[in-house]
């Protein structure tokens, strides 16, 4: 089996977000990247695909130059390969249009991504990359089992869960569950090394339009002080609730 | 070249997201002087879709759909696109609906605007507003291909009450083979979910352990609200994983958050800071939340929480 994982690079969970040139720029001043946290669940069940039943695993992220140290963190978790398709990611229409070029040379049988990114949120580019490459999908992936080319998933709905079969060639969205989190690898020593080595193959973009375009970015309006309520007074916050707040 | 509006039922009955859906379309439509043509899947009665706007029903129903299915969902929305010529499109940020949007932006090769807050800015270009970073940003985002596609962030628009007839017709639309099979559905029935609620109830690692969820329930049962927690309760196996929320959990966009015992980590209010209003209850008054929140006591959770389930039945007895 050929797995190929998507990798979206994205600025670390605690990172303050602050914008440049107008607000038409995210500013990357003082923020550390990271491998997508849904993106690192869907390459730790790669790695286990590659251990249990000798899949390959491809990493790839559609961006600049500087996604390539979390391409080699990827290489150092355990990926065989990474490819960087070099190019800035625009939308998300634009970056599936360059995985699917990807996927289609690289003949993947299984191709997992996340089911967001924590920087866009576009929760866009696995069912896009699925419908342009005539994929199967699977979103908000908790759960996969492959057994030559059938598979079985399990996904999570509101409300509940659903399990579901189908076959490769398949795209899911994964997310956390889909392996335990106190299995994710932080990469080690012998990782690094060996990652220095691997390939990382930088391909150029095929041609690919964007339908949307941002504009430019907000932060929300500074809220507020909270009001506070005596903890020996706690009628007074269902008042609040009810008669100023009206949510009760 | 109404705005078509996919509006999603389960079990024949509307969810409410339908209706805040069919409302965003009619503000669109108003602005671009056009009518609002609405899709629906086995859905039963579809007259109160005009309460909030919509001209025309196109009305599908097969039994081979009762199970939802991305991609045959997908493509009953293209026809309906295509046979109504429509240019904006609108679906809700339910899980399915943020499964099948993807798969039709490509089928409709239109540009995909998602979690969109508020109606566009303007049409032409066509700009709407919607969140990134986890709701630590907004972004403006404009549309340019001929046809858009946007999907509504939940609660963001509201209901928004309309006449219209809601003139229904059969819609008989190709259905393509499945091929994801849906072998069991596992959902909690009769109690509300993260996704639906008005008020959510969550807990966080102040409650120190399982046992002391009790009151937890409780205070979500009074309110008719979903519980929820934070991410360690979860890892900790205190909660199931459905329930975490948060930046890598689910997404909250309630009328009333009430956090018990939460600290109020970046990546915990990430995931929450959609809702509209939001109450702390924690001892310690550095604890971050308190910064997030509209209402806070500084208290025990152990004194605080049992005081306001009464207080709250006390209310309810009144109303
Ligand atoms: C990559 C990454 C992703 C993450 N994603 C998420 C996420 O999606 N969601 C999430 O929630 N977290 C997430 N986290 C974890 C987050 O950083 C915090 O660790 C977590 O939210 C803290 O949970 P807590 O508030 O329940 O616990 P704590 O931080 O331990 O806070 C407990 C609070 O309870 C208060 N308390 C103690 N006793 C009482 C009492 N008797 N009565 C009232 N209050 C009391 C304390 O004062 C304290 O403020 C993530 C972390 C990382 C690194
Ligand atoms: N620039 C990118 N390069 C590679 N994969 C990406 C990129 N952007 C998004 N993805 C993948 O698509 C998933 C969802 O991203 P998004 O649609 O941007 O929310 C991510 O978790 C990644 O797996």
């Amino acid at each position: 089996m050929k797995i190929l994982v998507c990798i979206s690079h994205v600025p670390d969970t605690t990172s303050k977000i602050n914008f440049t040139d107008g607000d038409t720029k995210f500013d990357t001043n003082g923020v550390q990247f990271v491998i997508n946290p849904n993106d690192e669940f869907g390459l730790t069940r790669a790695m286990w695909f590659k251990e249990k039943q000798g899949a390959s695993v491809d990493v790839v992220n559609v961006g600049g130059p500087e996604t390539e140290p979390t391409l080699r963190k990827a290489l150092a978790i355990g990926a065989d390969t990474a490819i960087r398709v070099n190019t800035e990611a625009t939308d998300g229409f634009a970056v599936a249009k360059q995985l699917a070029n990807v996927v289609k040379n690289g003949g993947y049988d299984l191709v997992i991504a996340g089911r967001e990114s924590i920087d866009y949120n576009g929760g866009m580019v696995p069912g896009m990359l699925a419908g342009l490459t005539s994929a199967n999908f699977v979103n908000n992936c908790i759960s996969l089992e492959v057994d030559g080319t059938s598979a079985k998933a399990v996904r999570e709905i509101d409300g509940g869960k659903e399990t579901v079969s189908t076959t490769l060639p398949l795209v899911i969205g994964g997310q956390k569950g889909l392996v335990e989190e106190s299995d994710l690898r932080i990469p080690n020593m012998r990782g690094i090394m060996m990652a220095r080595k691997k390939p990382l193959n930088v391909v150029e973009p095929v041609d690919a339009s964007a339908e949307t375009a941002s504009v430019k970015f907000e932060k929300p309006a500074p809220k507020g002080a909270v009001t506070l309520v005596d903890a020996d007074n706690v009628g007074e916050l269902v008042n609040l609730l009810h008669n100023e707040a009206k949510v009760i | 070249m109404s705005v078509l509006v996919y509006t999603e039922s389960e079990q024949g009955k509307f969810k409410k997201v339908a209706f805040e859906v069919a409302s965003y379309a009619k503000a669109v439509a108003d602005q671009m002087g056009t009518t609002v043509t609405a899709v629906t899947i086995n859905a039963d009665d579809t007259s109160a879709l005009g309460n909030y706007g919509v001209d025309k029903v196109l009305k599908v129903n097969d039994a081979s759909l009762d199970k939802f299915n991305a991609n045959a969902y997908a493509s009953i929305i293209k026809q309906a696109t295509e046979k109504e010529d429509a240019k904006v499109v609108i679906v809700s940020s339910s899980a399915d609906s943020k499964y099948l949007a993807p798969l039709l932006a490509v089928d409709l090769n239109a540009g995909f605007a998602s979690n969109v807050v508020e109606a566009p800015s303007s049409t032409s270009p066509f700009t709407v507003k919607r969140t990134a970073f986890t709701n630590k940003a907004f972004n403006m985002t404009t549309i340019n291909s001929d046809v858009k596609l946007v999907a509504v962030s939940k609660n963001a628009f509201g209901l928004k009450e309309n006449t219209a007839s809601a003139a229904a017709e059969d819609f008989s639309a190709s259905i393509p083979e499945i091929k994801v099979q849906v072998d069991a559905v596992d959902k909690v029935t009769g109690q509300v979910t993260i996704a639906d609620a008005e008020v959510v109830v969550s807990g966080g690692r102040g409650l120190k352990g399982p046992e002391n969820w009790g009151m937890i329930e409780e205070l979500a049962d009074v309110l008719g609200a979903a519980t929820a927690c934070s991410k360690p309760v979860s890892d900790l196996g205190w909660r199931p994983h459905s329930e975490h929320v948060g930046q890598t959990g689910k997404p909250v966009a309630s009328n009333l958050y009430i956090a018990v015992g939460i600290s109020g980590a970046i990546q915990h209010l990430a995931g929450i800071n959609a809702s509209k209003v939001k109450v702390v209850i924690n001892t310690d008054p550095e604890a971050p939340f308190f910064k997030a929140a509209d209402y806070g006591i500084v208290g025990d959770a152990f004194e605080v929480v049992p005081k306001l389930i009464e207080k709250l039945k006390e209310f309810k007895a009144q109303q």
